[in-house]
């Protein structure tokens, strides 16, 4: 009994070990991110090209979930809003619930899913192969061309994909609510853009960018830190993502928490 | 006297509780091909990832062109880099890339100032040293293994190192490509001027690639020389059974 109770307690504190060793390790590699983006050489075609594929590429799916998220937060919204007589306020409930929190919170879960996934098996694959050796022997700082220009890409490129997804969220809002209420373009604007505050875009915007950092290092973190051979590949790609999810929620609720702090003070 | 290129002297490598490299002594000098043989988990390829600073040793001295590896910060650990190539066992070519991409990446990052034309002529001229000007606009993964392991030595010669390091060339490898993969060894050698050490247990391989031959035995050198003396005049039981195994079966 004694020694089942010593046995416990010994896994729990080597876990708790590991814990702490690995938000130790990311918090180095983190640190290792703001060092090196500030020096030479920059690898802007990399990151233009990061851009690219985490940003256009990722235009498909998110139009379809923001524009499905558009339509059925609406249609959802309706029946309580209709038992108060105020589907008037569609247009305003819809914005503010997408622009602060849905737009973000939608766009980087998926994003955390399709690019924190792929970054992190790209990385991990190459790590296996040894490619990043071989970059390593050829004099280039591997960490600089696939870590910081990937970083770098996905915190620009997320908050831009969230203003995507909130306009289009809000055209499928629109489309629901010009079918049910017969309200024009320019009046469902008109009562969107009345109802958000300067705060609203900006809170969003800057929470967006910390999640585009978030799934940016994080996928990279997997990657570059995963095991040898091919089941590390798959490990590093869905540690990525949930790694990813789990620290989007957290910084949502800090967020909130933060804004709530600055609206009523 | 020959100049020595490498230097190594009692270097030892752990992985936890196992000792790999126990205490190793090599010397490798100009424009010589060193062949380092030694059954597969023998810490063959350890010691060459020593050399080129992608491991770092436990105990003992590694100096190359006369610096100590260990000890260079890391700009000068890159700039002797650049003397040294290295080929990876399995190639390592960047697969989201083309070969004339694989052969720029580490030209446009390590020669400044380099006109367009200039780019293309050493990309051509290595690709023709190494017979494959065909594949310049083709993905790695449109070429087979052999020619993977051509265009891998191919990036490593578009620096134009002094040293060449092979980390099991022939491995995976026909019979016949095996034979090209030699020869190619031997050309770079002349081209080049390039001393190399060549990482393999293809005892073949080992025949008409190396000036010397070097057997790694349980983490120490067991004998070092011309491929004769190490293999015919030997009196050691494990280079004996290395031998028939490579030549009987």
């Amino acid at each position: 009994m004694a020694g089942n109770t010593a046995e416990r307690n010994y896994i729990i504190s080597k876990k708790i070990d590991q814990f702490f060793i690995e938000l130790a390790s990311v918090f180095r590699f983190m640190k290792r991110f703001f060092v090196e983006v500030w020096f030479p050489p920059y690898e802007f075609r990399e990151v233009l090209r990061q851009c690219y594929e985490i940003g256009v590429k990722s235009l498909p799916l998110i139009s379809l979930t923001g524009f499905i998220v558009g339509i059925v937060f609406t249609n959802q919204s309706r029946p309580s809003l209709t038992e108060f007589g105020a589907t008037s306020w569609l247009p305003a409930l819809i914005s503010i619930a997408i622009v602060r929190a849905m737009g973000p919170l939608v766009t980087a879960l998926i994003a955390a899913g399709k690019v924190g996934s792929s970054i992190g098996a790209e990385i991990a694959s190459m790590k296996v192969t040894e490619q990043i050796d071989a970059m390593e022997v050829s004099a280039t700082n591997p960490f600089k061309y696939l870590v910081v220009t990937r970083v770098l890409a996905s915190t620009f490129m997320i908050p831009l994909l969230v203003m995507y997804v909130d306009f289009v969220a809000l055209m499928g809002a629109f489309i629901n609510v010009h079918q049910n209420e017969l309200t024009s373009l320019t009046t469902f604007f008109v009562e969107v853009f009345e109802a958000l505050t300067f705060l609203d875009i900006f809170s969003s915007l800057i929470k967006s960018t910390v999640f585009g950092f978030t799934i940016g290092i994080v996928g990279c973190y997997k990657g570059y830190t995963s095991s040898k051979g091919t089941e590390g590949v798959g490990k590093a790609a869905n540690a990525a993502v949930v790694m990813a999810m789990f620290l989007i929620f957290i910084e949502e609720l800090l967020a909130l928490q933060i804004v709530n702090f600055f609206r009523f003070n | 006297m020959r100049e020595k290129v490498i230097e190594i002297k009692g270097l030892k490598k752990s992985f936890g509780d196992l000792h790999v490299l126990k205490g190793v002594d090599l010397d490798l000098y100009k424009g010589e091909n060193l062949v380092v043989l030694g059954k597969s988990g023998t810490g063959k390829s350890v010691l060459i990832k020593i050399v080129v600073g992608l491991l770092a040793q436990d105990e003992g001295s590694l100096t190359v062109f006369g610096q100590e590896v260990n000890s260079l910060p890391t700009k000068e650990l890159d700039k002797l880099r650049l003397k040294i190539g290295f080929s990876f066992q399995h190639s390592a070519l960047y697969d989201s890339m083309t070969v004339r991409e694989n052969l720029e990446f580490p030209l446009v990052r390590n020669v400044k100032h380099i006109s367009e034309s200039e780019k293309d002529k050493k990309i051509r001229r290595v690709l023709e040293s190494v017979g494959l000007s065909q594949a310049i606009d083709q993905m790695p993964s449109e070429l087979s293994g052999g020619q993977k392991k051509r265009i891998g030595i191919a990036r490593t010669l578009i620096l134009e190192p002094e040293i060449m390091l092979y980390d099991e060339p022939t491995a995976g490898l026909d019979p016949i490509t095996c034979g090209d993969i030699n020869e190619l060894i031997n050309q770079v050698r002349d081209e080049y001027k390039t001393s190399s050490i060549v990482i393999t247990h293809d005892l073949t391989c080992a025949k008409m690639t190396g000036d010397r031959q070097a057997v790694l035995l349980d983490g120490k050198f067991g004998a070092v020389g011309e491929f004769e003396q190490v293999f015919h005049y030997t009196s050691d039981d494990r280079i004996k059974a290395f031998y028939d195994y490579n030549f009987v079966n």
